[in-house]
């Protein structure tokens, strides 16, 4: 009887071991392409960002002690948490569309969300300069309906920077808040109401918690991906919407200062781990993503 | 826990179609005050459907439901103060153990101290005082049954509702927590709607038992009428165990209708009063397998081979085979035990057999 059970508990460790083995194999070819690809260079990076003129921390004091990047450096932020704001608050109720709507209106509406992924985002963001100038159809349209006399003034400005990247980054918030509405026990609600809920009561709380590791899911995607927002900003913008990284690029354009921009690089990455660290700690951001 | 009034339920002619599912025909129902009700049917039988028109969840397609002399029909599930507990128990996974519980209290503005109060008496109720802290997760199967029980149970509903509240935990626990439920309502009698099905249990916990089939009420009455006089065979294969023998009905003689049975010669005959089959020709004869008895004698009797015999603990099956090559058992405290191939007789008490009609 024991020798069955270890030979058994043998054959179910050399299973584990055989199976550990596959995966890994599976995940070697894209392991070897991310340490040659991405984890050298940032490694070459990190080391760049030390070797300045005047030693090692140069670069770093230079960044952290200068108050225009400090400017740069908060526009940055204040950018990417309004951005952030924006698209949660748009991406909620049209999540919660998209969990409404069946068949025909349900692809139309998903693909309303995702064909904006599939096109190049220079192309989405030039279409933006044609619809936003002065005489374009924006423009012509508010005149027409007589919101306004004049032509406003949507392009080279926040207004331009803001309407690009809510657009671009509106279904990174939208996805995950989709997935959470999607797993929610219609019972809940259900109970809710028996139990003589107001729709609103329901709403705040009972549908709205549940919702809220999604939120912080799309929240955190939106806001990482603003952080190192670079054409949108820089082609609809206008001179004060200077970013992080459109200042690294000057650094390393216009003014040949590897190091300091690689130190700026370094920062931007070490606020992007801490904000995913903080948040990891509330959602796991892996299962927020998949739709079941 | 006060005893409070609890109101009566009535159906007017409520039927509802999924497309061209008819969940539930057009049915007619009384609850009475206080009364334990349970709906047991086969899946898809419309149980759900029509616990959840009582629920508000769903509209009917027709007909009236009355709650306590009032129509509801039209009013919101929050509006008809109907406790609900759901298959899958619906606990709110957020909250902890008590924050469920004090859910539908809150709503109707009960705060502070008798909040707390209501809270943890009706944690102790299903007995689970001083668990009120917990998480959701963090208790078992049954546990959270009582958790939506007394969710469910706290804000004093006028109809109580149960949707197989049972179904999901194992068979010692069911047992547990049937006596449990049918405690709490013997204690405080509150109008219950129970959905099952799981015969066993209806019988154990209700007051009257309705038996639902293709979204019909096929025949509703306590359980002892519905085991001793169901309608038909189908409702006596429903509940409990049955010999049903095909037989033919020949005419009513004095009080006394007599028929024959297949594969057997002779005539035999059972008290006309209350048969569910009385007009002459086929019929099957329904006889339970504790009214079977081992005859010595001939009279009023069948010839059946024993084909097995199995030990119950303290009762014993023997499974028959009749004549025509029917099956079917007797269960008695202490039978003879027969080997398997013997030939015996059976014979049993005329009123303790049933005529039924031939189809379903
Ligand atoms: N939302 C719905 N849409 C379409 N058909 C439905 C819907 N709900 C129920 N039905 C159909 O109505 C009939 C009755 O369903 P119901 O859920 O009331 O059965 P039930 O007696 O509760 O069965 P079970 O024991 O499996 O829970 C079934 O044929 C079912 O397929
Ligand atoms: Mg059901």
């Amino acid at each position: 009887m024991t020798r069955v059970e270890t030979t058994h508990a043998w054959r179910g460790h050399d299973q584990r071991l055989g199976r550990a083995a596959m995966t890994f194999l599976l995940f070697l070819p894209a392991l070897i392409f991310l340490a040659v690809w991405f984890v050298w260079p940032l490694g070459q990076l990190i080391l760049l960002s030390f070797q300045g003129e005047d030693g090692a921390f140069a670069a770093y004091q230079e960044i952290l002690t200068s108050e225009v990047f400090r400017i740069v450096f908060f526009n940055t932020l204040k950018l990417a948490v309004l951005v952030t704001i924006i698209c949660t608050i748009l991406a909620y109720p049209a999540a919660w569309l998209l969990t409404r709507v069946k068949g025909f209106w349900f692809s139309i509406a998903l693909y309303c969300i995702l064909v904006p992924f599939w096109i190049s985002i220079l192309v989405r963001t030039f279409s933006w300069m044609l619809l936003l100038e002065r005489s374009g159809p924006v423009n012509n349209f508010l005149i027409t309906l007589g919101v306004t006399d004049q032509p406003l003034k949507l392009l080279f400005n926040d207004l331009g920077v803001y309407i690009g990247m809510v657009h671009v980054l509106l279904p990174y918030a939208v996805l995950p808040i989709y997935s959470s509405m999607l797993k929610i026990d219609q019972r809940l609600l259900l109970a809710s109401d028996s139990l003589g809920a107001s729709g609103r009561t329901t709403f705040f709380k009972i549908f709205l918690p549940l919702t809220l590791p999604g939120v912080t899911a799309g929240a955190t995607f939106v806001f990482l991906l603003a952080l190192g927002f670079y054409i949108t900003p820089a082609l609809l913008g206008g001179p004060h919407n200077l970013t992080a990284a459109m200042l690294i690029d000057s650094f390393v354009n216009e003014r040949l200062v590897w190091p300091l921009a690689a130190a700026a690089s370094v920062i931007l990455l070490v606020i992007v781990l801490v904000v995913l660290a903080v948040t990891s700690r509330f959602v796991s951001l892996g299962s927020s993503v998949v739709v079941k | 826990m006060a005893v409070k009034e609890t109101h009566g339920v009535r159906f007017e002619q409520i039927c509802k179609s999924f497309g061209e599912v008819k969940a539930l025909r057009p049915l007619n129902l009384e609850i009475k005050p206080g009364e334990f009700l349970t709906l047991l049917g086969p899946s898809g039988s419309g149980k759900t459907t029509l616990l959840n028109i009582v629920a508000g969840f769903l509209d009917p397609d027709d007909g009236r439901l009355i709650l306590g002399g009032q129509d509801v029909t039209a009013l919101p599930p929050r509006a008809r103060n109907i406790g609900m507990v759901f298959q899958n128990y619906a606990l709110f996974p957020h909250m902890s153990v008590a924050e469920n519980v004090a859910y539908g209290l809150k709503v109707r503005g009960v705060k502070g101290m008798a909040l707390q109060r209501q809270v943890n008496e009706a944690l102790e109720m299903v007995q689970l005082g001083g668990y009120g802290e917990r998480a959701i997760d963090q208790l078992s199967g049954g546990q959270q049954q009582r958790v939506a029980l007394a969710r469910a149970m706290v804000i004093e509903p006028d109809l109580l509702l149960m949707d197989e509240p049972l179904g999901a935990l194992d068979r010692q626990l069911r047992k547990h927590v049937q006596l449990e439920i049918r405690r709490l309502h013997t204690k405080s009698p509150r109008t219950t709607i129970y959905v099952t099905h799981d015969q066993e249990e209806a019988l154990v916990m209700s007051d009257r038992v309705a038996i639902m089939r293709n979204g019909r009420i096929v025949q509703i009455g306590t359980p002892g009428e519905l085991y001793e006089k169901p309608d038909s065979a189908y409702i006596a294969r429903f509940l409990g165990e049955s010999n049903l023998l095909p037989v033919k009905v020949l005419g009513v003689e004095k009080d006394r209708i007599a028929y024959s049975i297949r594969g057997y010669e002779g005539t035999f005959s059972t008290p006309a009063k209350g048969q569910a089959e009385n007009t002459p020709g086929e019929a099957q004869l329904l006889i339970r397998p504790e009214a079977l008895r081992v005859s010595q004698t001939d009279g009023n009797s069948l010839r059946v081979v024993v084909e097995e015999v199995v030990y119950l603990g303290e009762l014993t099956a023997t499974k028959l085979r009749f004549a025509d090559g029917q099956e079917g058992w007797l269960r008695a405290m202490k039978s003879p035990a027969h080997q398997p191939g013997a030939v015996i007789r059976v014979t049993w008490a005329p009123e303790d057999t049933r005529l039924l009609p031939a189809k379903d």
